[in-house]
């Protein structure tokens, strides 16, 4: 009797390994036949969006970093945006930039940790990087160093990697000194070189054969690759301002998870934020190295195997560091390193990239600027439900692998999505009830 | 212990960001060598093994907020022979203590679906309010290098060296100007441990506290002080309901000013 006659089989994770946050997958067949599939979210919620209530404007940056400590600065750089944007702030050239390059050390951090230490694993058939170090010690100690120089970026300019403490609501409370700034020019340039090696690596990697027809929604800018401006958009024709999200987007609570599902008003469903969304749709907006390097890795303009992730994270990566490097560059001290707010009433969105997908911000402000409400929506809980969709076709495509490799199967596809589920548990204000 | 053996060293995470144990990932240049000199028996955000209790030391990220992790953490207290809590979750509840201060039932039906599938108790507490701790270390989030002198320390028998004297020892002994002497700017520096490493008033910003309450600290002292310097009570409250709101003495002198 092969594997997939067997009447009835569960494969189920208790306890995810590998990913930010408390996870578990419970899969069910009967008779071949896939009756339930579920990735289960049970890190306990912790009520943000509630506690924010009547905390001044300025404490939302701050606060909100603490939903996550692999991507702060995704919730410091949304959660400023929103109160820029209800506040009226116009930061200028400057403190864009300067915001931008410490989400650049934020995007290499995450990535590379991402990358080497928690999804290459599955694909060398071992249970963690440790066991990576001990056959292949060089790969992990290039992951180490180019992680630490994600970490880097974000201690000169935000004090430290984990909760940085010089961000502010309009910009930072001191301009980095140049000569720092500068200091990073010469590491970033061998970075570059690093990461470069970093996109061969895994692009001769093995990849499970599944793909599936996405929709993909990102944040878009014509003049660079997204990552904190542009306008909201998706391979189905979607085109609208950051502000327009709610009407196009919605969230569904479920039993069996603490976060809440992603799905379009539409009626269209689940799609996918992350980097197979950002680079489907922002192909053009790499720099010529980083989409040499993709076309070079095997990568066709949109990439729709959602194991090849760890390949285009390896290019954002590479990405990253280049525009990293530019920013230091042209890096010039801040002569106001914040303008100066009147606080008031309002309402202000934010959206960025995250590394692993759109995080949207939305405040409401009192006449004191305190928050009356707040809804923050993660990019974990965006593809939760298109985690599951997965699931079940990746676990339909390999019925006949035993239990065993079947759950490494399962676990990798949910890695592909570098699930962050400490950021996806959280509380909306939102109900949606569903008959 | 058999001289031979390599202690067992195991990382739980409760209610928290993970940012406590990525710190331990963030010792890029050690991290090779401190998985060399220990066996990782549990550290279920690095790796899927999972070796069987007892520990020799078990490091403790997050705030028990669910009764399902109080009855979880006992089980791994009695499975471990020194217990450490690293970071504001453990230590003093975190930022969801803030809850604490309100009525979470109001918020649950208030803010979700179906309340039904929500399992959560009505506070977020320390670790040390369940069971004994052995050392506990401060932050939010916790030093990096604070953590591999504790663990050092730890598997080394012996007591870690962290200074419990507050952040304005840190700032005169870097030679950083006082925030608030010469701009005035409202800082917890005089109540709050030492241990980030000098950070916000490095960045002419007051400290906010993120290391909990240093020992003995006068918090009424500094509150009077704040006022002074024409902050509200209302953001004097705030000031000390962040990251460690359920210490001690910040949970007390929050609560001495009015937070409407």
């Amino acid at each position: 009797m092969t594997i997939a006659e067997t009447a009835s089989r569960t494969i189920k994770v208790d306890a995810l390994a590998r990913v930010e946050g408390e996870g578990a997958l419970t899969v069910r067949v009967k008779d071949g036949v896939i009756t339930d599939v579920k990735f289960r979210i049970f890190e306990p919620p912790r009520f943000f969006e509630a506690l924010l209530k009547g905390r001044p404007y300025g404490d939302a940056p701050d606060i909100t970093s603490r939903i996550c400590g692999i991507c702060p600065v995704a919730y410091i750089a949304g959660a400023s945006q929103a109160m820029e944007d209800a506040l009226g702030v116009d930061i200028g050239e400057g403190i864009r930039k300067l915001r931008r390059l410490m989400y650049c050390g934020e995007w290499v951090e995450s990535h590379v940790l991402h990358a080497y230490l928690l999804h290459a694993p599955d694909f060398l058939g071992m249970e963690d990087a440790l066991q990576i170090a001990k056959v292949h010690p060089e790969l992990v100690e290039r992951g180490l160093q180019l992680k630490k120089l994600g970490n880097r970026i974000l201690e000169v300019i935000g004090g430290r990697a984990i909760h940085p403490v010089n961000t502010k609501v309009g910009g930072f409370y001191k301009s980095p000194r140049k000569a720092e700034v500068r200091e990073l020019i010469e590491p970033l340039k061998r970075a570059v070189d690093e990461s470069l090696a970093t996109v061969k690596v895994f692009a001769g990697l093995e990849f499970p054969d599944y793909e599936h027809d996405y929709t993909f929604v990102a944040l878009h800018h014509d003049e660079d690759y997204a990552i904190e401006r542009g306008r909201l958009i998706s391979n189905r024709g979607l085109d609208i301002p950051v502000a327009a999200f709610e009407e196009h987007f919605d969230e569904e609570h479920v039993r069996h998870s603490n976060a809440l599902h992603g799905v379009m008003t539409d009626g269209s469903g689940p799609y996918m934020v992350g980097p197979l969304a950002r680079y489907a749709l922002n192909h053009a907006q790499l720099s010529p190295l980083a989409r040499q390097a993709a076309y070079d890795a095997g990568l066709g303009p949109v990439e729709r195997n959602p194991f090849k992730s760890i390949v285009v994270r390896a290019v954002e990566t590479l990405y990253a560091f280049e525009e990293a490097l530019k920013l230091a560059e042209s890096y010039e001290e801040l002569a106001v390193p914040a303008p100066p707010i009147t606080p008031g009433a309002g309402r202000g969105h934010g959206c960025t990239e995250a590394p692993r997908g759109l995080c949207w911000h939305r405040y409401d402000l009192d006449g004191e600027g305190r928050i009356t409400h707040a809804r923050i929506v993660p990019p974990t809980a965006q593809n939760q439900k298109q985690i599951e969709r997965d699931l079940w076709g990746v676990v339909q495509a390999n019925l006949h692998l035993p239990d065993e490799q079947l759950k490494w199967r399962c676990e990798q596809a949910i890695r592909n999505y570098d699930p962050c589920i400490s950021c996806a548990t959280h509380f909306l204000t939102l109900t949606v009830e569903r008959a | 212990m058999a001289a031979s053996r390599k202690p067992k060293l195991a990382v739980w995470k409760f209610s928290s960001c993970d940012g406590c144990q990525l710190s331990l990932l963030d010792c890029e240049d050690e991290l090779l060598e401190v998985a060399g000199a220990v066996e990782i028996a549990y550290f279920l955000e690095a790796t899927r093994v999972e070796i069987k209790g007892p520990y020799d030391v078990s490091l403790v990220e997050g705030s028990i907020t669910t009764p399902h992790d109080a009855a979880r953490i006992r089980k791994i207290r009695d499975q471990s022979k020194m217990l450490v809590t690293i970071g504001a979750c453990a230590t003093a509840g975190g930022i969801q203590a803030l809850k604490n201060f309100r009525d979470v039932d109001g918020f649950i039906k208030a803010v979700y679906a179906h309340p039904a599938y929500i399992d959560t108790l009505a506070t977020s507490t320390a670790i040390q309010d369940h069971v004994a701790v052995d050392f506990e270390l401060r932050g939010c989030p916790v030093n990096k290098h604070q953590l591999l002198e504790v663990l050092n320390a730890t598997l080394n028998r012996r007591k870690p060296v962290i200074p419990a004297h507050s952040q304005c020892v840190e700032c005169k002994m870097a030679g950083t100007v006082c925030v608030t002497v010469a701009h005035g700017t409202p800082c917890l520096g005089p109540v709050t441990q030492a241990g980030c490493g000098n950070l916000c008033p490095g960045f002419a910003r007051g400290c906010y506290g993120c290391f909990g309450p240093k020992e003995n600290p006068n918090t009424a002292s500094l509150a009077k002080h704040m006022a002074e310097l024409g902050v509200s009570s209302r953001d004097i409250a705030q000031a000390f309901r962040s990251f460690n709101a359920n210490a001690e003495a910040f949970r007390k002198e929050g609560d001495a000013h009015d937070d409407r």
